[in-house]
């Protein structure tokens, strides 16, 4: 069983995101975009919108949701999925809070890495 | 050979009488008014706004100094006349001047009642009369403190509520059972007082003052009880008397006011007397709509007319408190010959009464529904038998008839000379034909020629409607496109409430005005923290997450997600010294494009977000800030050559160019403001397609506004001609601050001009100095906070967290 703990690294602390704002991981798979809504919940997205690319961490966060800077999508922080009339999504990836600080599920970036 | 007119006072009632005259009477007096108050004639009756934040004494000017000069009025502001010789036929003010007449008119208004009660003359108590109380009591307000209102009358309530607004705690103090005993029954008083109460406003009622406390200032409020009421501000709001003195000290007949005959003409032929301070069959008048009817009917006289006669009329009353309807008309007591017909719903705010008397309306009073007011004053004044509609009547128009009418078909079904504005006396029919007379197609265009709608504003409603019916399609009146899915609410309608209800946050905007989202979206935040920045300089904390990311990093963010950056070049003047630097920054950042820009300066492009501050730091060495090529702000002012070197410069363009750019960095915009200085009329500047743009010309300098040439191409607009560099620098920020105050977010000057008129901009940027110095003071107090770079603060450490990554993983984190 501690093996499955070993997968959560930590990678900053909930004060280190502004409320509705967002920071950035770099990993070797490219980096990601933590994401800090209104409720204080947290989320981490893959950092490239899907339609051209656009650094979501960038973008203005609103409720569970960002919009790109570059062409205005809208992202749903949970999903990751494209909102309205646009198709898209980008990967998510599970984080978890204890005591303020904030852990990435490193699984899942290794299975990024292979893909 | 023309006569000599003579006006004592400058309020609203000679105002429009003069309007009038110049009407029927064009050229025949030579006039002079002596006005004690040091000021134009403005709206009275928009103090309350002005006291609450919703307008500023700018928009509630009815005559600016311009309207004197071109009429050739002779003004004298701050002139007090202290006597009347008729034998002479002169008038001679404090100041000592004196002038004859063959026409007098006599306005001088009311004073205050002034309660004679000790302590009655200590600083902090007020009155509510003129610009100088409000302006008394917003300094009073600053301090936050408490405010005791004397009087829970109409005016009472309303300074109560404009003090509350600017987070004063308000008391009021009334003598009788219930608020506004005069207009209201005792249960819409008590409806009322229910509203204010629940707004944090202290209602006491059976209170009699008994004294004023305090030593030099004010200090509390003694009733007769023996209560004290602690307050730092006391308002009396008791009631007004006509000024009838100066007339009968001159041996005019006065009773409660000065006597005057349906001709409004004094016991002295050549002397008439109109507003407040005149008595007319036994009646003294406060409402602006009788006062309005005296100014016709004195007009009339004085351009030798001898048919218009003053006849009393009742006018509805309406409360000027935002969020508070309450309308309320003619003669509402119990008697034994009448009967009532009442509808209220307590829980829906709502209480409607009628009285009748013969099955004729003699009195209405609306609480928390009014829209039926002007159909129940229409019914009274044309004394309708109301027998046949007696069950359905308290439900108003919509409801005779069977099936609901809409509100189009409540209008339709008016008769043309129902009256639509109360203030003005302005009939339907009188709309109607002027709309078709004149061609009029907008709100402002009816308002500015049949004055319907340009008092109080309370019936803009029903004027738009009758402006529907009359143009059909091509009129669409309230088609108020929300700011976004998140509110109803137009830009308009959230920024007006803004500063009505005095939001400071975006959160408590969202809060206030019930977004139906919990934190907006991308396009309204950005929108409300502009708006919010724009009207409490140096109060709003900027809300760093509501603006687009340009702002937030300050630098443009390209197609890849690196940025580009460009810095200040003030006129698009530079030096081997700037451009050594800037080369030295390309080489130590690899840099891979450099581009000279549009607007005369150089675009540093790719550049990773990480390195933003360290190349901002390099940068400031050599003196560079930033050049706001992100902003929606003022962004670069390109000039010509000039008269410095060009051999057909008239002027130094390239100096003003810098001048206006070093004045005007950094100040915040609805959307990007570009501009140009041109030396001459080859215009290399290009001026004449920029959001402003200065042409200069042998005599001065052609200021210009209103281009485009993006999305749109469209050459500027001509504000006017001023002929030293100050006048430009006056003009050009007071365009830009009403620019900035009015215009919707993201709506570039040129389609906020095609919206607001060319005309009216002109008017109050160029031909009105008291307004134009108005805004241009307020453009200068806001830059007090605006002009800071915001690269050095970056490269000071500020929002470190935009520019540098939460965490960096390695290889083995992936493993």
């Amino acid at each position: 069983m501690t093996v499955i703990d070993k997968t959560w690294i930590e990678i900053g602390r909930l004060d280190d995101i502004p409320v509705r704002g967002a920071r950035v991981v770099k990993t070797p798979a490219g980096c990601l975009a933590v994401f800090r809504a209104d409720d204080d919940s947290v989320y981490a997205l893959e950092d490239r919108c899907p339609h051209r690319g656009g650094p979501l961490s960038n973008g203005i966060v609103h409720h569970k949701s960002v919009t790109c800077p570059l062409h205005n999508w809208v992202i749903s922080l949970e999903t990751g999925e494209a909102q309205g009339a646009d198709a898209g999504r980008v990967e998510t990836y599970r984080l978890r809070v204890e005591d303020r600080r904030i852990f990435v599920d490193a699984t899942m970036l290794a299975h990024r890495r292979e893909a | 050979m023309t006569e000599k007119l003579v006006i004592i006072g400058n309020g609203m009632a000679p105002g429009r009488m003069l309007e009038h005259l110049f009407e029927c009477a064009p050229g025949r007096y030579e006039i002079t008014i002596f006005n004690a108050e040091p000021r134009v004639n403005y709206d009275r009756i928009m103090l309350s706004p002005v006291l609450s934040g919703e307008k500023d004494y700018g928009q509630i000017i009815i005559h600016g100094d311009g309207w004197y000069i071109k009429n050739g009025i002779t003004l004298y502001k701050g002139h007090k006349v202290t006597g009347i010789d008729r034998a002479a036929k002169t008038v001679t003010s404090d100041q000592g001047v004196t002038a004859s007449y063959d026409k007098l008119v006599i306005a001088t208004g009311s004073v205050p009642l002034i309660l004679p009660v000790p302590g009655n003359n200590l600083a902090g108590v007020l009155s509510y009369r003129d610009l100088d109380d409000v302006n008394a009591m917003l300094l009073a307000a600053q301090s936050r403190a408490q405010a005791v209102v004397i009087g829970g009358g109409l005016l009472g309530l309303e300074a109560a509520a404009g003090l509350q607004s600017r987070d004063m705690d308000v008391i009021v103090v009334h003598l009788m059972p219930t608020l506004m005993e005069r207009q209201l029954d005792p249960a819409a008083g008590y409806m009322l007082q229910r509203e204010l109460e629940h707004r944090g406003i202290k209602v006491l009622t059976k209170a009699a003052t008994k004294s004023i406390r305090g030593t030099q200032r004010v200090e509390g409020v003694e009733l007769d009880d023996g209560r004290i009421l602690p307050a730092t501000l006391v308002v009396m709001a008791a009631g007004i008397r006509p000024s009838a003195g100066l007339a009968k000290q001159a041996g005019l007949a006065t009773n409660r006011g000065i006597l005057v005959d349906d001709a409004m003409r004094t016991s002295d032929p050549d002397i008439f007397a109109l507003g407040e301070c005149a008595e007319v069959g036994g009646r003294v008048y406060g409402l602006v709509a009788p006062l309005y009817e005296m100014a016709r009917v004195a007009a009339a006289r004085l351009a030798d007319d001898p048919a218009p006669r003053f006849v009393h009329n009742d006018t509805p009353t309406k409360l000027k408190v935002t969020g508070i309807d309450l309308f309320s008309l003619g003669d509402f007591a119990d008697g034994e010959d009448r009967q009532e017909i009442v509808l209220r719903d307590a829980a829906a705010g709502v209480y409607k009464r009628l009285v009748l008397q013969d099955n004729r309306i003699i009195g209405t009073v609306l609480y928390g529904e009014t829209a039926d007011g002007a159909w129940f004053n229409d019914l009274k004044k044309r004394q309708v038998d109301i027998s046949d509609m007696r069950e359905t009547l308290i439900f108003g128009q919509a409801y005779q008839g069977g099936s609901p009418l809409d509100p189009m078909a409540a209008v339709a079904a008016l008769p043309d000379d129902a009256e639509i504005c109360g203030c003005n006396g302005v009939c339907k029919g009188k709309i109607a034909g002027t709309i078709k007379e004149k061609g009029l197609t907008t709100l402002d265009q009816v308002r500015a020629h049949t004055k319907a709608s340009a008092s109080c504003g309370s019936c803009t409603g029903l004027v738009e409607q009758v402006m529907k019916l009359t143009l059909g399609d091509a009129y669409n009146p309230a088609a108020v496109e929300p700011m976004c899915g998140c509110t109803t609410l137009g830009h308009d309608e959230a920024r007006r409430l803004i500063k009505a209800k005095r939001l400071k946050t975006v959160y408590a905007v969202m809060q206030e005005l019930e977004w139906k989202t919990s934190c907006g979206c991308a396009k309204c935040r950005p929108a409300l923290n502009y708006y919010l920045v724009c009207d409490w300089p140096g109060e709003y904390a900027d809300d760093y997450q509501s603006r687009f990311i340009n702002e937030r990093a300050h630098a443009n963010i390209q197609k890849d997600g690196t940025y580009s950056v460009v810095p200040r070049m003030w006129g698009g003047v530079t030096s081997a010294k700037e451009l050594r630097a800037i080369a030295d920054v390309v080489d130590a950042f690899a840099i891979p494009t450099v581009k000279v820009t549009g607007g005369q300066r150089i675009d540093m492009l790719g550049i990773k977000k990480e390195d933003l501050p360290a190349v901002w730091a390099e940068l400031g060495k050599a003196g560079f800030v930033s050049g706001h090529a992100y902003a929606k702000g003022l962004r670069t002012v390109k000039t010509c050559v000039g008269s410095d070197w060009c051999r057909f410069g008239t002027q130094d363009s390239t100096g003003l160019g810098i001048r206006i750019e070093k004045f005007m960095w950094g100040s915040w915009t609805p959307a990007k403001v570009k501009m140009a200085v041109s030396g001459c009329p080859r215009n290399c500047a290009e001026a004449t397609c920029k959001d402003v743009g200065i042409v200069c010309v042998d005599s001065g300098y052609e200021i210009h506004f209103g281009g485009a040439a993006g999305l749109d191409i469209k050459g500027t607009e001509v504000l006017g001609l001023v002929k030293t560099e100050d006048e430009v620098l006056q003009v050009v920020a007071a365009l830009v601050q009403m620019y900035r105050e009015q215009a919707r977010y993201l709506e570039r000057i040129y389609k906020w001009t095609r919206r607001i008129g060319v005309d009216e901009i002109r008017r109050q940027v160029l031909d009105d100095p008291s307004r134009r110095k108005a805004y241009f003071d307020r453009f200068v107090f806001s830059q007090k906070f605006a002009q800071v770079d915001p690269w050095s603060e970056r490269v000071s450490g500020k929002d470190k967290h935009e520019f540098r990554p939460m965490a960096t993983l390695g290889m083995e984190a992936a493993q």
